[in-house]
């Protein structure tokens, strides 16, 4: 068999696989980044408190994990989740391997790796806001969940968006390493078409055209999402 | 805690820190060759090379490096027309293909941190050197290079540790990198966490080592920025 007909919807055809591949790449990305959001918002939070001991606990953090290999991550995340959940299993009792799915290993790492640079990005745009904008909170009133809410809260991810929109693509790629666990989203249905077909070339191919359709699209929603947010900003140039 | 695993494991891993180093460099210097190509055609003002540069940089840079990578050394092998080319010595071989993969795709990166670099270039500067007579070449190396240089180091140095993790994903086109004799020794072994954690602390200690050699170099070129002895 040859031409495109190996991604057609048929049977014998891999259109279907792939596209299901893609939709578990956007999922366990899209998981990923909001786990790393949640990473990343308190260890911001650790970093900005002033405290000593919370703030060199963020650093380390941010540090450790932007400095190791993603594949060696995902690798720790995988093998040393499963590990643990074994070793708790047998302390309750129960014998055997526990694996953890590989779709919350995946999300983890994505998210913990991301959290890292998330991190980063949120206390950048707090530091941006304006100092008066608080202190006016502070002086009408407003208690400290108040002002994060209403005043905080919406400038960060305001400030924030541009970072997350490259942290997004960022996760959109890591994800791909994921394919080393055996979930299938796009690279690992890529590796399987690839191997059953004997036509590797075509599969990546297809599979990396695939990846650029995510990250160009999902660019596009952020930037949209960047137009809107500040539509009611002034700026300095442009 | 077992010590005589730990440094029978950090010699094992240490041993295969040289083949990680020089995919890092070849790949690195073979990168930057192709993003001063790919940068000098997105400031060309020719709009069809433009447009190539903007698509070569869009590409590379949306789409996963593993990917790329098996595109290189499991699909291109397997094309008839490849395997009877002048390129399949080089081809067939995974750390040729590995430096390959890894070139083309920071290429892309660092294409975009040179762009940023020169368009930070005052244009008075400029201005200035050509109302001197300099022009070409001479205008290149004493005006321009000298200021996108230390534009472009802090984004630089943080691509190039980008690029000593990314070394790791030549792990799974068969060579035996630092990060695959790790996943080794862990197989044989089944011990979980040590193989992989001292891999991690090898990393880590790279990657600090290149980020303090770029920050001297960055006080070193910048010494008008230096605050002044009171």
């Amino acid at each position: 068999m040859g031409g495109l007909d190996i991604f057609g919807f048929g049977p014998g055809g891999w259109g279907f696989a792939l596209l299901q591949g893609a939709a578990m790449t956007l999922l366990v990305s899209a998981c990923g980044l909001l786990i790393g959001a949640t990473i990343g918002g308190f260890v911001a939070w650790a970093r900005l408190s002033g405290a000593l001991l919370a703030g060199a606990a963020g650093q380390a953090y941010a540090a450790l994990f932007r400095g190791l290999p993603e594949l060696l991550i995902v690798y720790f995340v995988y093998f040393g989740t499963s590990t643990l959940l074994t070793a708790a299993a047998h302390a309750a009792g129960y014998e055997g391997f526990v694996g953890v799915p590989a779709f919350a290993a995946g999300a983890l790492a994505v998210g913990v790796i991301s959290g890292a640079y998330q991190a980063e990005v949120f206390r950048a745009a707090y530091r941006a806001i304006v100092r008066g904008e608080l202190e006016a909170a502070i002086s009408v009133g407003m208690n400290r969940a108040l002002m994060f809410r209403r005043i905080i809260a919406p400038q960060v991810m305001r400030f924030a968006l541009p970072g997350l929109g490259n942290l997004w693509q960022v996760a959109l790629k890591d994800s791909s390493l994921i394919s080393v666990t055996g979930l299938t989203e796009l690279m690992r249905v890529s590796q399987v078409g690839a191997g059953s077909t004997h036509r590797p070339f075509a599969f990546y191919l297809g599979g990396a055209a695939l990846y650029l359709v995510m990250t160009l699209a999902t660019t596009r929603l952020f930037d949209a999402a960047e137009a809107r947010a500040t539509r009611g900003m002034r700026r300095a140039a442009g | 805690m077992d010590w005589g695993f730990v440094s029978a494991t950090f010699d094992k891993l240490i041993g295969a820190l040289p083949l990680t180093l020089a995919v890092w460099a070849l790949s690195v210097i073979l990168g930057a060759l192709v993003a001063a190509g790919v940068t000098w055609m997105r400031v060309s003002g020719s709009k069809p090379l433009i447009a190539l540069a903007r698509a070569y940089v869009a590409v590379f840079r949306g789409t996963p490096l593993l990917i790329q990578l098996f595109i290189v050394y499991y699909g291109l092998a397997s094309l008839p027309a490849v395997r009877a080319s002048v390129f399949w010595p080089f081809l067939r071989n995974a750390f040729d293909c590995a430096v390959l993969s890894l070139a083309l795709c920071t290429a892309a990166y660092q294409a975009e941190i040179f762009r940023g670099a020169l368009l930070a270039v005052p244009p008075g500067q400029v201005e200035a050197a050509r109302a001197c007579g300099m022009s070409g070449l001479i205008l290149f190396r004493r005006i321009i290079f000298p200021i996108a240089l230390r534009h472009a180091l802090p984004a630089y140095s943080t691509e190039m540790i980008s690029m000593v993790k990314a070394t790791a994903l030549v792990s799974l086109i068969t060579l035996w990198d630092v990060m695959s004799v790790a996943l080794k020794i862990r197989n044989d072994t089944l011990v979980t966490y040590l193989p992989l954690i001292i891999a991690g602390a090898i990393y880590f200690a790279v990657n600090y080592i290149i980020g303090a050699a770029f920050l001297g170099l960055e006080r070193r070129l910048s010494p008008h920025l230096k605050p002044r002895p009171s």
